[in-house]
């Protein structure tokens, strides 16, 4: 059972470490859609919660999957979840390092460059619409989210922990503490 | 800008990252990886620095694990990535999981659900703001604006499985960008 659940992490992270364009937001949509309803891991409340976490800490966003790990199986969960997301993403990046200096200014130097990034916004854009769906998402969050990004274009080099904490304050007064 | 004489210590590589990953909150990171490494301590040049970012942008996996993988492996070859790599997350790990339980022991407050649900809506806005960076930059042009359509429709409205996805539109993308760049030539 416990080495079932650890493989299935692995056969479900590895894939998404290899199609992650865009970095860890590009793949909130699907690693949502496989943790929730495909493997049942963790409800839909639980996830956006794991979320929240994964974005206050520091770090990459993308380390939601060390606490879906651990959420699993423990630390053995978060090891080899964090693992599966991290190591293929960085063997690929390495070797495409190496030869990068070697061909820069070449043709499919351009062409993967310019033809990757469409999909990596669309991808991200999915993912902002599938974290509100899942949070049930009523006016109030649409309104925060919508403030917290204009402060943020305004400001681009505020903390964003700052905006994150008045979110919070501004959750806990509208629902009465 | 002086290179520093010598290989750059792992060591050092290692806690230039590990100190990047613990207290950087919240995105800013390539920032952050730019004044450490390059603004002050001479390890490489701002052209050297920006193409590894861009790199690491059009790469799969998180932008700052990638651009630390390039770093290390321009400075100090494997041994380098794994150091940059490594002491990127592992502060990031303990403090995640730390977070979390103080999470699950504070769960039963019913204020806290509400604090979190709103610090998960702002979160969503540093999302958004990167989401519409990205397309405006697509929609300069027809078919790059209509790949990144096709990829909101397919995997955030109808909830397709992501990979099939991104299998299927990338070729195609990358093939036109290949074509345009053939016939402009």
């Amino acid at each position: 059972m416990r080495e079932s659940v650890l493989w299935s992490l692995i056969v479900v992270f590895v894939p998404f470490s290899l199609v992650s364009i865009g970095g860890g937001p590009s793949i909130f949509a699907g690693i949502q859609h496989q943790s929730v309803e495909v493997y049942h891991w963790v409800t839909a409340r639980e996830f956006v919660d794991l979320f929240a976490i994964a974005r206050a800490a520091p770090g990459p966003g993308s380390m939601l999957v060390t606490l879906l790990g651990w959420k699993v199986a423990g630390w053995t969960g978060a090891i080899v979840a964090t693992l599966a997301l991290f190591v293929p993403s960085s063997l690929l990046c390495y070797a495409v390092t190496k030869m990068w200096n070697h061909y820069r200014g070449r043709h499919w130097h351009t062409a993967l460059e310019e033809g990757l990034a469409p999909i990596g916004a669309g991808l991200i854009l999915a993912g902002v619409f599938a974290v509100f769906r899942i949070a049930g998402a009523g006016i109030m969050s649409w309104a925060v989210a919508g403030i917290s990004a204009a402060i943020l274009a305004w400001r681009p080099k505020l903390n964003p922990l700052i905006l994150l904490a008045g979110g919070a304050v501004a959750f806990a007064f509208w629902h009465g503490m | 800008m002086t290179q520093t004489p010598g290989p750059v210590p792992l060591l050092s590589l290692f806690f230039v990252f590990f100190r990047v990953g613990l207290f950087s909150f919240g995105g800013g990171l390539a920032g952050w990886v730019h004044r450490e490494v390059v603004a002050q301590r001479g390890w490489m040049s701002d052209d050297d620095f920006f193409s590894g970012l861009a790199l690491s942008q059009i790469l799969p996996g998180a932008n700052v694990t990638n651009l630390s993988v390039y770093i290390g492996q321009r400075l100090r070859g494997p041994a380098g990535a794994a150091c940059a790599l490594v002491g990127l997350v592992i502060g990031p790990f303990f403090a995640v999981i730390a977070l979390a339980t103080a999470y699950a022991q504070l769960a039963t407050m019913p204020w806290i659900q509400n604090a979190l649900t709103g610090a998960a809506a702002a979160a969503i806005g540093l999302l958004l703001v990167v989401a519409v960076k990205g397309a405006r930059n697509a929609s300069r042009r027809l078919v790059p604006f209509l790949i990144l359509v096709a990829t909101f429709v397919a995997v955030g409205l109808l909830q397709w499985p992501l990979v099939p996805v991104v299998l299927a539109l990338a070729p195609l993308s990358v093939a036109f960008a290949w074509w345009k760049a053939s016939s402009n030539a």
